[in-house]
């Protein structure tokens, strides 16, 4: 089923091993689920722990002394103004505000900062990035790890279990504890949880320890999805698009107030001028009605017929017990509680605007 | 006594008294993992071989569920709009999906018995 270029995991024979069924994701072939089946697995994560092999996505390390001004024109940040070990999700845009890719980055050093990107984009973004580093004296590195997610509450108790001490990292931050691993609090599931990248060997030896901890359970790509749709978190290449802007997207939380007034950013005109008009549409959550769930590309309308906006996440919640989804409407659409229909295969399912996240986050901020 | 066939396409086949009972296959349900929404068919809806009849959907995704022969549905599993994991845990049984009058029994030649269907899915 999957073609010549496909790309393989590191790890794929302990996936093999343990029983996964393979599909095929942003050119890579990904352990889809395992026995177990997403629902469970998506439960496990939420009660316990989930082990991720999200080695798809793609570590870059950015160094020299112009770092931080190449990061400030190919994001809408202030790198500097980041704490040493701080991380900072944030968007390559374009001249239009667009978002390339959405992004990880943690500052390593004065000079030194990690970008964790999507599987789709890593070619794309490594091109980007290192066409802009011609005018800044910085270094674009990518890194050949394994890249492990372990997600849950039980996720810092199996990894100190495992002789990783994580007590005093906080969400939304990274360190590097041994030579050639990263390891950030972070994660794409809405819970307390860790990602590591790492040498494979180092890789192997980590899998088998969590692996012989009970909490611990491999957890799939399918998980992984309704995992991050409960918890209204997008996925590139879905949610967000070149033609979506961070203001459209209700991103802007990821824009310092001082970088969307003066940052000298790719996309910042575009960007305010979108913010001075205003963005004609927006994301939202969508509660379907009953148990049919509305998926990615369904068409919304109002109650009178008229197109409203679209879908593009869409799914079942196995911890909400209910399909969830999120997708674009109109800015006067956008106000929790506001009945639309999305067309499924030609029957209008009743769907609700719903506040995001679908399942609370529970983050370890402090 | 009720005959078994099995299409190309993962589906089951029940034939007694010119009814056939429709479902989907384990490995089927395997491939498909965890259903949480069964999109039933009206009694009486006619079908050719080869229409969507049923629409499963797991967690990640929607499948359709073809005719494997013309008839016309005589009944849905209601059962499912309840609990669609029927199909996951008993999906030659409690699982079935809808009964339809064959409209030529002389369709069912071109499906195969299990031992054919267990060598088509290695």
């Amino acid at each position: 089923m999957t073609g010549e270029d496909t790309r393989h995991l590191p790890l794929e024979d302990l996936h093999q091993a343990a029983g996964a069924r393979f599909g095929a994701f942003a050119g890579w072939s990904m352990p889809l689920t395992y026995a177990p089946g997403v629902m469970k697995e998506h439960l496990h994560t939420r009660e316990h722990a989930g082990l991720f092999d999200i080695s798809h996505m793609k570590l870059f390390e950015v160094a020299g002394p112009g770092a931080t001004a190449l990061l400030n024109r190919a994001c809408p940040l202030d790198a500097g103004a980041l704490d040493i070990s701080q991380s900072k999700y944030t968007f390559f845009l374009n001249e239009a505000a667009g978002i390339i890719d959405d992004l990880i980055i943690t500052r390593l050093g004065d000079d030194r900062f990690m970008v964790v990107a999507n599987a789709g984009n890593a070619v794309e973004d490594e091109k980007h990035l290192r066409a802009l580093a011609a005018d800044f004296d910085a270094k674009v590195e990518p890194l050949e790890r394994v890249f492990l997610a372990v997600q849950g509450p039980d996720a810092w108790a199996a990894l100190a279990r495992a002789g990783i001490e994580t007590g005093s990292l906080l969400f939304m931050h990274g360190i590097e504890p041994r030579q050639n691993w990263f390891m950030s609090r972070s994660g794409y599931t809405g819970e307390d949880g860790f990602e590591i990248g790492l040498p494979e060997k180092d890789a192997r030896d980590l899998v088998a320890t969590l692996l012989g901890d009970e909490r611990v359970q491999w957890i799939g790509l399918a998980a992984r999805d309704s995992l991050r749709l409960e918890a209204g978190l997008c996925l590139h290449g879905q949610d967000l698009t070149p033609e979506i802007d961070p203001a459209s997207a209700g991103l802007m939380w990821a824009i310092p107030k001082e970088v969307r007034a003066s940052g000298h950013f790719i996309g910042a005109n575009a960007l305010r001028s979108i913010l001075d008009r205003g963005p004609s549409q927006k994301r939202v959550g969508l509660k379907p009605d009953g148990r049919q769930p509305v998926r990615a590309g369904a068409a919304l309308v109002d109650a009178g017929g008229n197109p409203a906006g679209h879908v593009t996440s869409g799914g079942f919640g196995p911890s909400t017990g209910h399909p969830v989804a999120m997708g674009y409407v109109g800015s006067a659409l956008t106000k929790a509680g506001t009945k639309l229909f999305a067309d499924v295969r030609g029957t209008k399912i009743p769907v609700e605007v719903a506040s995001l996240p679908f399942t609370p986050h529970r983050y370890r901020k402090g | 006594m009720a005959k078994i066939y099995f299409t190309e396409d993962h589906e089951w086949l029940r034939v007694e008294g010119g009814v056939a009972t429709v479902g989907i296959t384990d490995y089927a349900q395997e491939q498909l993992g965890d259903l949480v929404f069964v999109e039933l068919p009206e009694t009486g809806r006619k079908l050719a071989k080869g229409d969507t009849a049923v629409v499963v959907e797991s967690v990640k995704a929607a499948s359709d569920v073809y005719a494997p022969v013309d008839g016309e549905i005589t009944e849905a599993n209601a059962s499912l709009s309840a609990d669609p994991s029927l199909v996951n845990s008993a999906a030659t049984g409690d699982g079935w999906l809808w009964k339809m009058k064959l409209a030529d029994e002389s369709q069912l030649d071109s499906l195969m018995d299990e031992a054919a269907y267990k060598a088509h899915i290695g």
